[in-house]
């Protein structure tokens, strides 16, 4: 960190924001294009039927309508492709049924598409799949993923037995057993992880625009990964080369996960602009987003922890259903596998694990990943089943963990689940959350709520993620049919001006002020004159986009690597002009200085003789100041921390309030202090929402009960406290800024810190644990069962 | 089909519309002032409050011909040109957004508050903004920034 009030460090105001504020974001249902027409979905009301014949004849009568087209218009092209292969633990493929754009012969959940009608207007589109009559034969649903796999009712997918996708280990179970039988103590937990819906607060949008000139599509989609799109549906769906498809995704309104994935709807606009000679919009309402967006989380697990008498680790032993969905969705079979087994050592020695996955199809919403994907599971998974041992075996919460940290000077560190940890000080940020909380002091707290008739609960949480995902070769070796390195690239204008073009994709996180930052900072420039660009597979020569808290880590690492390549060529035109050799070129604050001597020359004058070579080395050098990087990290990063929360229980209505919570995170060198706690505090409640509110809830026959904001619990600015938050640093060892991610931490942390703190509050009762989202009404009848 | 005239941001402006347009679909897609968004169909997440004869309105609630003869404000007309509202100013200081999608309805919601409580505390404040949604912030720096925007709007 330095005083610089615009480089590395600096809490630069956002340059985003003036647009944002004033009302000139342009999202992309802002954008209307000339002869636009509007496309509405007919989506399946029923979770599991067979589509026995779709009369649209009305509906094509109707004002305004210009074409329905259901899925034997679609029967050209691929379904949508799922970008990670998962295999079973005897090495046969997991179970990959083609996910249709329109649903074929048969529907699969709530919301599945079936019709689309395009009409020249929004409401007449709507009105027309009214009249839109389908047929549909009912089926018995598969809701419950345990009857599911056990006791099945119906098949999902005829090619899936049992509703099974596969059956996945990591680990030696016949290592694990052995020390299980050896250990002092076992606790087991056994839970549900809740099923979320992302509700990034911007519905999805898209619009085809197909220009019959030059055969070339564009989409304008609400996606976090426009170049990934474009693969996806280009390659796999539709048969679009690269160069006849541009994918343009503008300001986007939130992600969390949910606009990694490509969606059906996407591939409908591009489909039907060519066949109308018109561009078509789709938006979704809110409603069709909680049938239609991917959800996220939902396993249930039985975890066993074995410890030896003084409460250190010897084994850990997990077995998870997971919930896929009715289709896989883009990456939804890595989530409850690499990005969750992989991270269940945590912060612990830990020295075996075993982890078995079995996922399961139902017939609801597709699951993939949402804020922090798998590892806010392991998180929860491994948290919780410590506090419950420190219950049981007599030890306080801050010393079990203690006593099981991986220590400073044992990086780095092989867990026994893959991942080699490149640094880390967990007593670091234990401390400092032990400290900020006033964790010595707590008792105290407690006989005071007591006297006001409040019972009082403290929650501790040490988590790890393995965030700026990834190495491609290892990713590769796990499954994954994508590299997933970044790119970036640095045009120097002739006047000096910096454009930045970058894969990463900013949809909240603040990418046009840190990544300037990084820029204005290296090169020596005034941040006024960089400009960050991103989102469009037109303007930017590649990228695999934003998610896994990956874009400072691996976007940011690829700009880093262009612009060195900036300055050396820069240097040697320096040289040129100064005479001098480039080895003796020296680059400091944005001036190319001969060393030893008073010659310089700026970066401006540089920037100018590479357009205007008059004087040039043309026999060692190409005019122009413009290069390219592409980054392929080396390992993942490994941002870490502990949350301490506090909260009170009413015993009367089981109502919760959260009366403290302290992050203390280790993400690395960190870039924009402001942004970076930004990011924490929306983590932090979106975990707080996880564990006191959110639930997307089936009934019976698969209709999703919270498909509304008044039924779907989001946390308001009432239900949640301020925060307080601290940086601890060790800076990463194998990326040049030392940076590792910081976008999914507070969802990860927070969701065990919460549940800890209301089980620790309830503890007087004998209550060891208690559900997500612990509701009042969960809370209440739990202190009832406890009373009796 | 029906007319409707109003004043939007200090323009008189009328049209002939859809009974049944919504007006926060008429100040969209009729007049293009994007800057109201759309976040929900229930009238729950707040991103297209607007001011309605100065005070907070959810524009998804009301019909367009409801807004007959009303004075309008949207988040465009807060501020002249490239100025900002004090409001305005304390989100952009105060980190109080990420996505900005739900920020234009936040910003109205907030000027409204401070309208009627000239000083809200932190609790007023959280109270204040039930009715709007954000996803991204947590509501932290909101809660600084709607303060801080108040004590502007006092000055």
């Amino acid at each position: 960190m330095n005083d610089s009030v615009s480089g590395i460090g600096a809490r630069v105001l956002r340059r985003e924001d003036f647009r944002f504020v004033k009302g000139r974001g342009k999202y992309v249902d802002d954008i209307v294009l000339p002869r636009q027409a509007y496309a509405a979905i007919v989506r399946s009301p029923h979770a599991h039927a067979t589509i026995n014949g779709i009369d649209s004849g009305e509906a094509e009568q109707m004002p305004g309508v210009v074409q329905v087209l259901t899925a034997k218009d679609f029967e050209a092209f691929g379904g949508l492709p799922c970008g990670w292969l998962v295999n079973n633990q005897d090495g046969s493929p997991m179970v990959e049924p083609k996910h249709p754009i329109l649903a074929e012969g048969k529907v699969r959940h709530v919301g599945d598409p079936v019709a689309v009608v395009i009409a020249n207007s929004r409401n007449e589109a709507r009105d027309a799949a009214e009249a839109v009559m389908v047929d549909y034969g009912d089926l018995p649903a598969v809701v419950d993923m345990r009857s599911a796999i056990d006791n099945p009712t119906a098949l999902v997918h005829d090619d899936a037995t049992d509703n099974l996708c596969f059956d996945w280990v990591l680990g030696d179970k016949a290592e694990v057993d052995a020390a299980f039988a050896n250990a002092a103590h076992v606790t087991t937990l056994e839970f549900t992880n809740n099923r979320l819906s992302p509700n990034a607060m911007e519905p999805r949008c898209a619009i085809g625009d197909y220009d019959q000139s030059n055969d070339h599509h564009t989409l304008y989609t609400t996606s976090q990964n426009p170049h990934v799109i474009r693969l996806l549906m280009g390659a796999f769906v539709l048969s679009i080369p690269e160069h006849k498809l541009r994918v343009y995704s503008p300001d986007v309104g939130g992600g969390f996960g949910s606009k990694i994935y490509h969606y059906a709807e996407e591939a409908i606009v591009t489909v039907a602009s060519k066949l109308l000679g018109r561009p078509v919009k789709w938006t979704s309402e809110r409603t069709e987003a909680f049938i239609s967006d991917a959800h996220g989380r939902d396993h249930v697990t039985t975890a066993q922890l074995a410890m030896d008498e003084n409460g250190k680790f010897l084994a850990l032993k997990a077995e998870t259903l997971a919930n896929m969905g009715a289709y896989l969705s883009t990456f939804a079979p890595c989530v409850p596998t690499y990005l969750h087994a992989t991270l269940l050592a945590g912060q612990y020695k830990t020295p075996l694990i075993y982890c078995n996955v079995r996922a399961v199809f139902t017939n609801t919403v597709p699951v993939d990943a949402y804020r922090g994907a798998g590892r806010p599971e392991a998180t929860y998974l491994l948290e919780r089943i410590i506090d419950k041992a420190a219950r049981e075996i007599g030890i306080d919460q801050a010393e079990i963990r203690r006593r099981n940290f991986i220590q400073p000077d044992e990086f780095p560190y092989q867990t026994p689940v893959a991942l080699v940890y490149d640094t880390g000080n967990y007593e670091a940020t234990l401390s400092a959350a032990l400290n900020a909380s006033g964790y010595e002091g707590f008792a105290e707290r407690k006989a005071d709520a007591k006297a006001r008739g409040k019972l009082r609960g403290i929650g501790l949480s040490c988590y790890i993620e393995a965030c700026g995902i990834a190495p491609s070769q290892v990713v590769g070796s796990l499954g994954a049919r994508a590299g997933l390195y970044e790119a970036g690239t640095i045009r120097v204008n002739p006047t000096g001006s910096i454009s930045v073009l970058t894969g990463s994709h900013s949809h909240g996180q603040g990418h046009e002020t840190t990544f300037a930052q990084v820029v204005a900072e290296q090169l020596g420039q005034p941040i006024e004159n960089i400009d960050i660009v991103h989102g469009d597979t037109a303007r930017i020569p590649f990228g695999m986009g934003t998610y896994g808290s990956r874009s400072i880590a691996v976007g940011g690492t690829a700009i880093v690597k262009a612009v060195d390549k900036i300055i050396a060529k820069g240097k040697k035109i320096a040289a040129h002009l100064m005479e001098a050799s480039a080895d003796d070129v020296v680059f400091e604050n944005g001036t190319f200085k001969v060393t030893g001597t008073d010659k310089e020359v700026d970066f401006g004058t540089v920037a100018l003789t590479a357009y205007v070579p008059h004087n040039f080395p043309f026999e060692e050098l190409e005019p122009g100041l413009e290069e390219t990087a592409f980054y392929d990290p080396a390992n993942f990063t490994y941002p870490a921390g502990s949350y301490v929360c506090e909260v009170e229980v009413d015993p009367e209505t089981g109502i919760v309030e959260i009366c403290s919570m302290h992050a203390s995170d280790d993400f690395g060198n960190v870039i924009n202090p402001m942004i970076v706690e930004g990011q924490v505090h929306g983590g932090l409640v979106q975990g707080i929402g996880q564990a006191l509110l959110e639930q997307a809830i089936y009934d019976e026959n698969g209709q999703l009960l919270t498909a509304s904001y008044n039924d779907y619990a989001m946390p308001r600015a009432d239900d949640v406290p301020s925060f307080t938050v601290d940086h601890q640093v060790t800076a990463c060892t194998h990326n040049p800024l030392g940076v590792k991610g910081c976008g999914e931490a507070g969802a990860i942390g927070s969701p065990p810190a919460v549940i800890n703190a209301v089980v620790d509050a309830l503890s007087e009762y004998g209550v060891d644990h208690i559900e997500m989202p612990a509701t009042p009404r969960k809370i209440w009848r739990a202190i009832q069962a406890a009373k009796q | 089909m029906p007319s409707v005239s109003m004043t939007v941001n200090g323009q008189a402006v009328s049209a002939d519309v859809d009974g049944r347009s919504l007006l926060s679909e008429f100040i969209r897609e009729h007049l293009a002032l994007t800057g109201t968004h759309v976040g929900c169909d229930t009238s729950q997440c707040g991103a297209c409050v607007i001011l309605v004869n100065g005070e907070a309105a959810k524009s998804c609630t009301m019909l367009a011909l409801q807004a007959d003869g009303c004075d309008i404000t949207t988040i465009e007309g807060l501020a002249p040109g490239d100025d900002l509202h004090p409001m305005q100013e304390a989100f952009r200081e105060h980190h109080g957004l990420q996505c900005g999608f739900c920020t234009p309805g936040m910003i109205m919601s907030a000027v409204d508050l401070v309208n009627r409580n000239a000083n809200p505390t932190e609790a007023e404040i959280r109270k204040g903004l039930e009715g709007n949604i954000c996803r991204c912030t947590g509501y932290h720096n909101i809660v600084k920034a709607v303060a801080a925007g108040a004590a502007g709007m006092r000055a």
